[in-house]
């Protein structure tokens, strides 16, 4: 039913079912909307990566600007040593980025609003930077634990505080964004389904405060791709230069 | 059956939000695991070949853009830099050049101001040396027409004298006579005639 606030999150297949041993991996409007973020954010930089004048056009600049806008960000939190992690950041903030916005467009599909999709991303990088963290420092990495200057009789518990927020950040990471994500077009939805029942008579108010939560939304997709590439900046530099 | 309770076991905590949500609004789509592993499966594939695209292809080439044009404006910094010093010098030059014939000149000038003096005065010296002696020249002269003036006039006096005497009393007269007479008027006027 259209009117319901959560209908907007279906995912519905698209064309045949395809089964890959007992795996359903049909194409469906979530997988469409992936492909639709990634073909344009691969489109858009590499027509701003093609020429190189040394005045920058339009697209150029906003792909150079991408660029150092990531890599600023990397350095700034996690030092040069996260340097050969940056493509991944970069793709990351940029997949995330696109999936939210064109979730703002109406009739779309926001591929970050489904907690199974932010949960892979979290737990991927929550395992790479936990491997990345015993590669490079071994078994020193659990002193990330331990931290220094703590009272010897507290120890026991701040550790095991430590051990289950360092365990918790896949979950804090993914369910921030898709809970970003979800309440607010889920909110944007009912305040769209008051102007339809308030009618011309009452239905301004609803439809300002649409206005107003559409401005507001973009701010949040723009934030939360943001706060989750600079998050992953920080776990990052926790494994990277553990000084605890 | 085995997939799903999987999935559900590493979920658990979400099924708490599911529980709320589905008495209010019937469900929330996202806790449906109908499609999970095809978002997953599509999730990778998208993002992985986005990853790869970028990483390999468009990256290194925006950095590279990047790093031309800092390398470029560095060089263009650099050579304006060497070319506003080059200019610097040869102001320096200029300024020198500028100075040096400024010198050059005001030494000519006076050089030939002085000789210019010099060549004056020796010509004035010699103009004076010539006009001195013509002066002194003169002056004696003039001495000599005077000193020999009243012995002129006398003998004028004495010829005329005798000659008027000749013609009024018709005789022939004594000229030592006369001349003694001349002589003793001359002397008697002298000082009334030449004023010395």
């Amino acid at each position: 039913m259209a009117a319901n606030p959560m209908s907007q999150f279906n995912v519905y297949r698209i064309g045949p079912e395809i089964k890959v041993g007992a795996f359903d991996i049909s194409f469906t409007n979530a997988s469409l909307f992936m492909i639709l973020s990634t073909v344009s954010i691969l489109l858009i930089f590499n027509l701003g990566s093609k020429k190189n004048s040394v005045l920058p056009n339009k697209i150029q600049l906003l792909a150079e600007l991408s660029y150092t806008f990531v890599s600023k960000m990397i350095s700034d939190t996690a030092g040069s040593k996260a340097k050969p992690y940056f493509a991944f950041i970069f793709s990351l903030f940029m997949f995330v980025l696109f999936c939210n916005m064109f979730g703002m467009i109406p009739y779309t599909f926001t591929v970050t609003s489904h907690i199974i999709v932010t949960f892979v991303l979290a737990a991927f990088i929550f395992i790479g930077v936990t491997v990345i963290g015993f590669i490079k420092h071994g078994f020193g990495y659990l002193k990330l634990f331990v931290p220094s200057g703590v009272p010897a009789v507290l120890l026991p518990l701040i550790v095991v505080i430590e051990i289950i927020s360092y365990l918790s950040r896949p979950i804090s990471l993914s369910v921030r964004l898709f809970a970003n994500m979800m309440a607010g077009h889920t909110m944007m939805k009912v305040f769209g389904g008051f102007v339809i029942s308030l009618g011309i008579v009452g239905g301004w108010l609803p439809l300002s405060f649409s206005v107003a939560l559409t401005g507001l939304e973009i701010l949040v997709a723009f934030l939360q791709a943001y706060v989750f590439a600079i998050l992953t900046c920080i776990y990052l530099n926790d494994a990277l230069n553990l000084h605890h | 059956m085995v997939k799903k309770i999987y999935f559900q076991s590493i979920f658990f905590s979400f099924f708490f939000i599911k529980e709320s949500f589905a008495a209010e609004s019937g469900g929330m789509p996202q806790l449906n695991p109908e499609f999970w592993i095809s978002q997953i499966f599509w999730l990778i594939l998208t993002f992985g070949i986005m990853y790869l695209v970028l990483s390999k292809l468009i990256l290194p080439k925006i950095s590279g853009n990047l790093e031309s044009r800092k390398s470029q404006i560095l060089e263009n910094i650099e050579a304006a830099e060497k070319q506003r010093e080059d200019s610097d010098a040869k102001l320096k030059e200029y300024d020198e050049i500028i100075s040096k014939s400024k010198l050059e000149a005001n030494s000519i000038f006076n050089q030939s101001r002085e000789k210019a003096i010099k060549d004056i005065s020796a010509k004035r010296q010699i103009l004076d040396k010539q006009i001195d002696s013509e002066i002194a020249e003169a002056e004696k002269e003039i001495d000599l027409l005077r000193r020999s003036a009243p012995n002129k006039i006398n003998q004028i006096a004495i010829e005329t004298s005798s000659e008027l005497l000749q013609k009024l009393i018709g005789t022939e007269v004594n000229n030592s006579s006369i001349s003694a007479i001349v002589e003793d008027l001359s002397k008697r006027n002298g000082d009334k005639y030449y004023g010395n």
